[in-house]
């Protein structure tokens, strides 16, 4: 296996970076001498008494694919809205291929050729592709009246562009979200937009749809365009981008080719300090199975899924996006039923399609979806934390605000969760700090068997960091963890075992010595890999 | 307490290595505080209350029967049934859902009250059979709603009709009016020793138990929960589909009583009774600052809107006032109710903009970080 | 870097996909001419039961009956397309009704298309008034409307008093509107069905139309597009107002004695319950107006049916709401179904 640095990533070889360093230390111009489609210098942007970003530069060239990397915080988001023209600048300028420009609102950089996708695509379900991709600038014949054969047929034009098919009379409702991205895309181009900023595009999408992506990006930059990608997955970003940026505190901290640069420079130029070498887990011997699943079917779904976990021990749950993973936590949980088999906990069998049981038998369950499923945004810190207790805080059948109370500060400190007061609405929180309130919600049961889908999504890396200490020190304790994931080092890092779906069904199971990203994904896509 | 069945430990998970407060460091007990903060939780119902207490003052300026005892029979006596339905259907509508059948679910009670009677049927029996259609009209409800997942607003326009239509065959063209003096005598005294109506003093009874319940209890905090967001509350393990379906039959049962209460109090049964009253109904709730959306609200504030609703239509009555002109009145503060709130929201946000040069903190919400 | 993917161009999946997305838009389109199939079912087995019910005095009754509420469903629906609801159309028409009846009494040898304009005008008046609030205040329509509904019914018994506007007060010109034929058919319904047509062929062919749906179909997603949202809702609001005035000159035509309670009580939602049983999703986003004129339609032939068959009329209210409870549950099966099976497909094909 070749040597990994500290992350799991491959180091790319030597390279000369600026760690700090406003402007790009060589050969970062693309096609130099041209006038790049954009480019902002000195940005600053405040909201408040809060500085979103204090000192970011960069240039889009045409043609090429340009990362944005960054923690959360670092203001990486507060820019692609200046972009879209939803927040002005409060200093600093903007020009649009070479002019200098101000963009009052999302209108104004639609007409300045700029596009923004985000990760959930907003459409019009109940209308058709093509109104979708057209909607307000419907292709008119006589008498303003609407063409549809040209509206569908310019759709059609625009996807052949980008190199895909869709059917431009379909309805939107019931398209998968990398079709959703596409209809997207085609209305970007359909705006002539030459700037593309695609924010954590492949969150949600399976690998085949994250090639399919690569390949629109690729046609994009044949035509000239420049993308902007905003991604937490460096293996990506070193795939399809030529060059990249970092932030870090609302400031550009560094801007480079990536042929010249190295996943742990990138890292460490986001994080500010040397990740040093993970510490071997050891949680001791694995105890009793706390969670035997025998044979979980639901039809269509996932097909006979056998596995157990033991007290004490992670077991990671590691395949594509779409295997089914979550389909079977969620069976397990009761969220959603099965059609056979069986889910025993501690020997007893658990009630099928009732959270309430689950919860009973002492399970927990932090979901994929922390704004829709993990809380309720318009509920305070503290009700949020009591809301999977209410029973057990009650006193003569009424709820006790003092236990309330007692149990979210308790909480809140031992999770280190930055808040102004409690009652206040959570969704005043950041996003490393709300996971914090679901584990808070779920520990505060003290579940024997506590199951986290995607645990670390769209979170900080220093939270990330917490959320992994504090699941290895939970299965040191003896607590069972299911942990399903997509990032393949986490997997590697917290798993004692590693499980892995492919399309419904459990294909491989790995013990921590014999596991690495390869094997892992060979077994996740039963394809043989390409090196690069 | 019970114990879980199933895996629990001793203690439950320390603070990992590196964190700095140690388990021993819990906060003290704080002293007791309310439930129910002041602050932006009650400005609306403070507000109302203000209403409510202008309503008073005015009734008595122009009339000085205003606040005599049988007048407050009166007013309870007249709106008395609409003030019992409005608590469930708070209920109903913090969780997220509404149920436009109510007025219906009264005149098929009064049908059937009506009919049964016609029929020499013992009133006890007849009581009987009337809460469990009641019953059955919500369970109906809740179970299109919640198994076949409709939407509420529609179904009940539905059920509207349906409930309605069964009280048209029932009792078809007929009037019941020969119901006995005992039973009919809510229509004309107060409850023994007291100034309110039966129907106000089973309003003030019920009030207190749906207070309670939604404000106190693990069941009231979980209908807000799921009117706030009816995903998370699945997750959280609370049984959306049972509570919403009970809320549903709670409803129809208090709106079948309402109905009897509302036929001995006309001393008649007939078809048409209760037509029309459910925007009523629907009317006071809302007045009382409940959010149509789900999620938020309080008993208090729709038991002031009660108040408001009845004080307006008794005053304008005492003053020989065209009474049914009080809908202008009821209509303005319905609109002052979602005015208010969004007014108070936008004030606020122009305050942050001018003391603070710009929204007071960066955008929470947006594509999940930052 | 590894990567472990097979590039594929168009998975397999995306294809059959695409195809069941087309079935999708069919199946929706069947349902709008379901509802038409429904009718016509309906009609048919009457008439076969009673050959009476196809006289020519019934349709023309059922027609003429209909007319006022297949056009205030138009109005009703541009507003549900949109993702809202009015429920002040029946103090609207109730308070136009007397008004431009009582004209009559007041200004004499008032043309009658004057008095059209004027119930136009009263009802366009409400209706701005209820666009300008849900529009510029962001509150929520059916509060909104619930109030103006009150305080126009409000207004409507203060202005009628104790009046009555009596048929022997209305020019022979005006009452005979609902009578006139044209082979057969009342004029009413021919005049109500060319602006229901109208209204359906704007929808469908004129942007503004089309962005009615957009704003129903994802507020948000409409003004991220640039789609004016509140420019479209403001103007929903007021044709429906401004429908709602002209049914109730009509409904003054029709039934000439109007007193305060004109249109009756719940004459919001039956209209609304029109819209829905015509497949008007009642949170927006599709259906047609045509659609909800034909469901206005059913709803009314219910009640001549039942006389046709000997049947008693009093069961006319539950049949009616049965027939809406069995549109939705009918359009909800539909939906669910459809998008389960596509998302299904989907992500089982790809990856």
């Amino acid at each position: 296996m070749p040597e990994s640095s500290a992350d799991g990533y491959r180091d790319r070889g030597p390279g000369e970076v600026s760690a700090s360093g406003q402007q790009p230390a060589r050969g970062a111009t693309a096609g130099s001498g041209t006038v790049p489609l954009l480019s902002l210098r000195h940005a600053a942007k405040a909201f408040g008494a809060v500085q979103a970003v204090a000192d970011a530069s960069i240039d889009l060239y045409a043609g090429e694919a340009h990362a944005l990397l960054g923690e959360n915080g670092a203001g990486k988001s507060t820019l692609v809205k200046i972009l879209a023209g939803v927040h002005q600048l409060d200093s600093g300028s903007m020009f649009v291929g070479g002019a200098a420009t101000v963009l009052h609102s999302p209108a104004a950089a639609h007409a300045a050729g700029i596009a923004v996708i985000y990760q959930e695509p907003t459409l019009f379900p109940d209308l058709s592709v093509a109104e979708n991709i057209f909607m307000g600038r419907q292709p008119l014949r006589s008498a303003r009246r609407i063409d549809v054969r040209q509206m569908r047929a310019q759709s059609a034009a625009l996807f052949a562009r980008l190199g895909v098919r869709l059917d431009p009379a379909r309805m939107c409702r019931g398209l998968s979200i990398a079709d959703q991205q596409l209809v997207e895309i085609a209305k970007a181009l359909s705006l002539e937009a030459r700037i593309i900023v695609m924010d954590e595009p492949t969150a949600a999408l399976s690998a085949a749809e994250v090639a399919r992506l690569f390949d629109v990006v690729a046609a994009l930059r044949a035509a000239d365009a420049a993308v902007l990608f905003i991604s937490h997955r460096l293996e990506e970003v070193f795939e399809i981008c030529q060059r990249v940026t970092v932030m870090r505190d609302g400031r550009q901290v560094l801007t480079a080719e990536l042929a010249d640069v190295t996943a742990n420079e990138l890292v460490r130029a986001m994080v500010g300090r040397q990740l040093g070498q993970r510490p071997p887990n050891d949680h001791g011997t694995a105890g009793e199975p706390v969670l035997r699943v025998e044979r979980l079917t639901r039809e269509g779904v996932f097909t006979d899924v056998s596995f157990d976990v033991r007290a004490g021990e992670v077991v990671a749950f590691a395949g594509l996006v779409g295997s089914g993973r979550t389909e079977v936590a969620r069976a397990i949980f009761g969220i959603d039923r099965y059609d056979y088999g069986s889910v025993t906990v501690r020997g007893r069998p658990l009630r099928k399609g009732s959270p309430p049981a689950a919860m009973a038998a002492g399970v927990g369950f932090v979901p994929e979806d922390r704004r829709q499923q993990g809380l309720v945004m318009d509920m305070s810190i503290q009700q949020n934390m009591a809301l999977a207790s209410l029973r057990r805080m009650r006193r003569h059948g009424l709820i006790s605000a003092a236990s309330e109370r007692m149990l979210a500060t308790d909480w809140a400190t031992r999770l280190r969760i930055k808040y102004g007061r409690l009652t206040d609405p959570v969704s005043q929180l950041s996003g490393g700090n709300q996971q914090k309130v679901v584990l808070g919600k779920w520990l505060g049961r003290q579940p024997g068997l506590l199951i986290v889908d995607e645990p670390t999504r769209g979170i900080d890396i220093a939270t990330k960091a917490e959320v992994h200490r504090l699941i290895a020190e939970l299965a040191r304790q003896g607590v069972a963890v299911l942990m399903i994931s997509s990032e393949l080092p986490e997997v590697l890092y917290l798993g004692d075992r590693i499980e892995v779906m492919r399309e419904g069904r459990l294909v491989a199971e790995f013990s921590r010595s014999d596991a690495s990203e390869e094997t892992i994904m060979v077994a996740a896509t039963g394809q043989l890999q390409e090196a690069r | 307490m019970k114990a879980d069945r199933g895996v629990t430990r001793a203690d439950g998970p320390s603070v990992p290595p590196g964190g700095a407060a140690s388990r021993d460091a819990r906060p003290a007990l704080t002293r007791w505080r309310p439930p129910i903060t002041a602050g932006h939780l009650l400005r609306w119902e403070t507000g109302l209350l203000i209403v409510v207490i202008a309503i008073g003052i005015l009734g008595v300026s122009t009339s000085s029967l205003f606040l005599t005892s049988n007048n407050m029979f009166n007013l309870g006596l007249q709106s008395g049934e609409i003030a019992m339905m409005a608590l469930p259907m708070t209920l109903i509508i913090i969780s997220g859902e509404i149920d436009l059948s109510v007025a219906s679910v009264m005149g098929m009670a009064s049908a059937l009250l009506g009919y049964l009677f016609a029929r020499g049927w013992p009133m006890l029996a007849i009581f009987v059979v009337i809460l469990l259609a009641g019953a059955a009209a919500g369970a109906i409800n809740g179970l299109l709603v919640t198994r076949l997942g409709l939407p509420s607003l529609a179904v009940t326009i539905g059920t509207l009709g349906l409930y309605r239509g069964v009280a048209d065959i029932v009792l078809g063209p007929n009037t019941i009016s020969n119901f006995p003096a005992n039973y009919t005598s809510i229509g004309i005294s107060p409850v023994a020793g007291t100034d309110i109506s039966f129907s106000a003093a089973v309003f003030i009874v019920l009030a207190v138990m749906f207070g309670v319940v939604l404000h106190f209890t693990p069941v009231g905090r979980s209908i807000f929960a799921m009117g706030a967001s009816p995903e998370a509350a699945t997750f959280a393990g609370i049984r959306v589909k049972r509570v919403k379906t009970l809320l549903f039959i709670v409803s129809g049962v208090v709106c079948s009583l309402a109905g009897v209460l509302m036929t001995f109090r006309l001393s008649t049964a007939v078809n048409t009774n209760g037509l029309g009253l459910e925007l009523d109904v629907v009317a006071v709730v809302l007045l009382g600052g409940v959010s149509i959306f789900g999620g938020k609200g309080t008993i208090v504030g729709v038991v002031l809107g009660v108040l408001a609703f009845a004080g307006i239509q008794n005053a304008l009555l005492l003053t020989n006032f065209n009474q049914e002109a009080a809908s202008i009145p009821v209509g303005g503060l319905l609109l002052l109710s979602v005015f208010v709130p969004s007014m108070a929201l936008l004030i606020g946000r122009v305050r942050d903009r001018i003391t603070t040069r710009g929204r007071a903190g960066p955008p929470a919400i947006g594509t999940g970080h930052g | 870097m590894t990567t472990a993917i097979a590039p594929q161009r168009q998975p397999a999946g995306a294809r059959a996909a695409q195809s069941s997305g087309r079935f999708a838009e069919r199946a929706f389109r069947f349902r709008e001419s379901g509802i038409i199939a429904v009718l016509a079912l309906f009609v048919l087995t009457t008439s076969l039961i009673q050959p009476r019910f196809v006289s020519s005095s019934n349709i023309q009754f059922v027609l003429v009956d209909t007319s006022v509420y297949a056009l205030v469903a138009l109005g009703e629906t541009l507003v549900i397309i949109t993702r809202n609801v009015d429920l002040s159309v029946q103090s609207v028409l109730a308070l136009s009704a007397y008004l431009s009846a009582n004209l009559f009494g007041q200004v004499h040898g008032i043309p009658v298309p004057v008095v059209f304009l004027v119930g136009l005008g009263i009802g366009l008046a409400f209706g701005a008034a209820n666009g300008l609030m849900v529009s510029l205040g962001r509150v929520p329509s059916l509060v909104v409307t619930l109030a103006t509904l009150y305080i126009i019914q409000g207004i409507d018994t203060l202005v009628v008093g104790s009046n009555v506007v009596v048929a022997s007060s209305l020019p022979s010109g005006f009452v005979d509107i609902p009578n006139v034929t044209v082979l057969g058919i009342p004029w009413l319904a021919i005049a109500v069905a060319a602006v229901i047509g109208a209204g359906a062929y704007y929808l469908r062919s004129f942007r503004s139309g089309r962005e009615l749906y957009a704003i129903g179909s994802n507020p948000e997603g409409a003004q991220l597009v640039g789609i004016p949202v509140a420019k479209r809702v403001f103007t929903a609001f007021t044709l429906c107002g401004g429908i709602a005035g002209v049914g109730g000159v009509l409904w003054a035509a029709q039934f000439q004695t109007i007193n305060s309670s004109a249109g009756g009580t719940n004459f919001s939602l039956i209209v609304i319950a029109s819209a829905v049983v015509g497949g008007v999703a009642i949170f927006g986003g599709s259906g047609s107006v045509t659609g909800a004129a034909i469901g206005a339609l059913l709803l009314g032939t219910i009640n001549v049916a039942l006389d046709v068959l000997g049947i008693s009329d009093f069961w006319d209210q539950a049949i009616a709401g049965f027939l809406l409870l069995l549109a939705i549950a009918i359009d909800r099966g539909i939906t669910v179904r459809l998008a389960a099976a596509l998302q299904k497909r989907s992500a089982r094909d790809e990856g």
